[in-house]
């Protein structure tokens, strides 16, 4: 292959102006090098990455503060954990969408900062069964032991499988308080008293017996009690259903001023 | 260089080639050419109307990020605006329906056939999308589970339109609300000697088939039930406490049933949807409970106005 006979002669470009002579040439050059071709391939592919992504940083819809979040529990995030294991995220979103059969079904759409502090989301992409977003306090702890034990019974067209295990297993957390460091490596402000206390804030939410201390200043709206009906054991059940009765229930959209922003908002 | 044509090339080392009348692009390999096909003309102009409905875009709709959110676009639309006006237009659609619900005592009701029968058919969807998980989705509960079965006579707080609807609103043993709908049955464990729970439960069992039962039992009853449940068990609905004396189960009718409940008893609760759902959507759920087959009317002429009729609506 000559390749020399296929670059522009003088010939060709005695008549061009200077500044098509110049691009003609650079361009030739950046097709026959791999490496400078590669390179500006990249420079261009992230021009129009960063103009997608970057701006999730900063724009108002993805980094609204709303008032009332909190980080997760240790107990509910033990449950969280167990939600992830057993891939619950297969058959159920965690994301109400602005539309209204949805909102009629399953309560106010979803906001960015309901999930700040999920690690990692549960948005999901897939209902074969309802969306949980908003499932916390809907039904009763015991029901959710019945629905876990043996779906069937109490939702018949149900094809959810028997999570019946999860009542037998106890809860094993070697070091929740490493957990929770893991979490706040990631940005989620756990203090140092949340992580000192983290064993003993698990054991507690689960036990009304217990003394509570200052559980409830740190975790506001947390609530203490039994949730799995064996009140001598603290079973997965525990965890996972602490985690269920608080999905999408720590904002107040109730507020008439919060309503009203949210409708008016344009540029989303 | 070996170029048989090179007789008809223009400068740069382009030519028309003779076979099918196109261009070359100008170049050669060993004798090989490339032509310089044009685009195809429908292919040119999907670019052309990409590059329009692009444009388009940008100018209606938001696009171009910003500092704290994206240009807004002419027409000012938004996922969350547009959501808002899908709702004030199904709203608009229903109003004057759930104008005159909002505004009926609910227990007019059950003397307004026609606004009583659009209630009753948006209760049913109400109670589709939010009731049946528990009550199931014909309304039959569970005589095992522990969920009250809706389309028959017996209720624990009451089935008239104003009971319903109160227990609808607060739920049943919620934590957040302190009126009524809160009493609950101490557990019984460790009390009775393993002779006298044998005995009590097969009184609470001969209550609602009229045979005779162990006096023992019958004084235990009496003792230690009866305050809630009656004396002759037909319950209490101001204390929720179930009638024993009719053949409707909660949690099972069997000994080894009774006595766990006796024991340790278990006791439903309910949520209140006064906060999920709006007065219009609570009010039809009442009247599509109520419509079930076990609703009771509340008689104002009475003189005593807890006297209620059965009715079959």
């Amino acid at each position: 292959m000559n390749t020399k006979d296929n670059l522009p002669t003088e010939q060709d470009m005695a008549n061009e102006p200077p500044d098509v002579v110049a691009t003609v040439k650079g361009h030739k050059r950046l097709e026959r090098n791999i490496t400078l071709l590669a390179v500006a391939t990249f420079v261009v592919v992230a021009i129009g990455g960063i103009v997608e992504i970057a701006p999730l940083f900063w724009i108002d819809n993805t980094i609204e503060e709303v008032e009332g979040m909190r980080p997760y529990t240790p107990l509910e995030q033990a449950g969280r954990n167990i939600y992830v294991r057993e891939g619950c995220y297969s058959c159920h979103s965690q994301m109400v969408r602005p539309f209204r059969d949805e909102v009629e079904r399953y309560g106010h759409y979803s906001l960015a900062a309901e999930s700040m502090y999920d690690h990692p989301f549960q948005w999901g992409s897939k209902r074969t069964g309802p969306d949980l977003a908003r499932v916390g306090g809907r039904y009763s702890d015991e029901w959710h032991v019945q629905h876990f034990v043996d779906p069937q019974a109490v939702v018949p067209e149900s094809i959810m499988p028997s999570y019946a295990f999860l009542l037998d297993t106890d809860l094993k957390i070697s070091d929740p308080a490493a957990m929770l460091v893991a979490l706040s490596r990631v940005g989620v402000p756990y203090s140092d008293r949340d992580i000192d206390q983290a064993e003993a804030d698990l054991l507690l939410q689960a036990n009304p017996d217990l003394d509570d201390g200052d559980f409830l200043q740190r975790y506001s709206e947390a609530e203490i009690r039994d949730f799995d009906g064996q009140p001598d054991r603290l079973t997965e059940m525990d965890a996972l259903i602490a985690y269920l009765q608080m999905l999408g229930t720590l904002i107040d959209f109730e507020s008439a001023v919060a309503q009203e922003e949210l409708a008016q908002e344009k540029g989303r | 260089m070996a170029n048989r044509n090179a007789e008809n090339r223009e400068a740069g080392g382009k030519r028309i080639d003779a076979a099918t009348g196109t261009e070359t692009v100008g170049h050669e390999w060993d004798g090989i050419e490339e032509l310089d096909t044009p685009m195809p003309r429908w292919w040119l102009w999907t670019l052309y109307l990409t590059i329009v409905w692009g444009i388009a875009y940008v100018i209606l709709y938001p696009a171009w990020p910003l500092i704290d959110r994206a240009t807004v676009g002419v027409l000012e639309w938004s996922s969350r605006g547009e959501l808002a006006e899908d709702m004030r237009l199904a709203d608009l659609e229903t109003q004057t329906f759930r104008e005159q619900l909002a505004a009926i005592d609910v227990v007019k009701l059950q003397d307004n056939p026609e606004l009583l029968r659009q209630a009753i058919a948006g209760g049913r969807a109400a109670f589709q999308i939010n009731c049946s998980q528990c009550h199931g989705s014909g309304a039959a509960g569970s005589q095992t589970l522990g969920y009250p079965n809706l389309n028959d006579d017996a209720w624990l707080w009451g089935g008239d339109l104003k009971s319903i609807h109160y227990t609808i609103e607060h739920g049943i043993r919620q934590p957040t609300e302190n009126e009524e709908r809160q009493s609950i049955m101490p557990p019984f464990e460790g009390v009775f000697e393993a002779a006298q729970l044998e005995a009590l439960v097969g009184h609470v069992q001969s209550l609602g088939n009229d045979q005779a039962s162990h006096p023992v039992g019958a004084q235990l009853y009496a003792d230690n039930c009866a305050s809630c449940h009656g004396p002759s068990g037909q319950g209490s609905r101001e204390l929720g406490a179930p009638n024993l004396s009719d053949a409707i189960w909660l949690r099972g009718g069997s000994a080894a049933e009774i006595r766990a409940q006796i024991l340790n008893p278990k006791m439903g609760v309910m949520p209140g949807w006064k906060e999920r759902l709006d007065e219009a959507t609570v009010k039809m759920l009442t009247a599509y409970v109520w419509s079930l087959g076990g609703g009771e009317r509340i008689s104002e002429d009475a003189a005593d106005p807890a006297v209620r009729t059965d009715v079959e609506p």
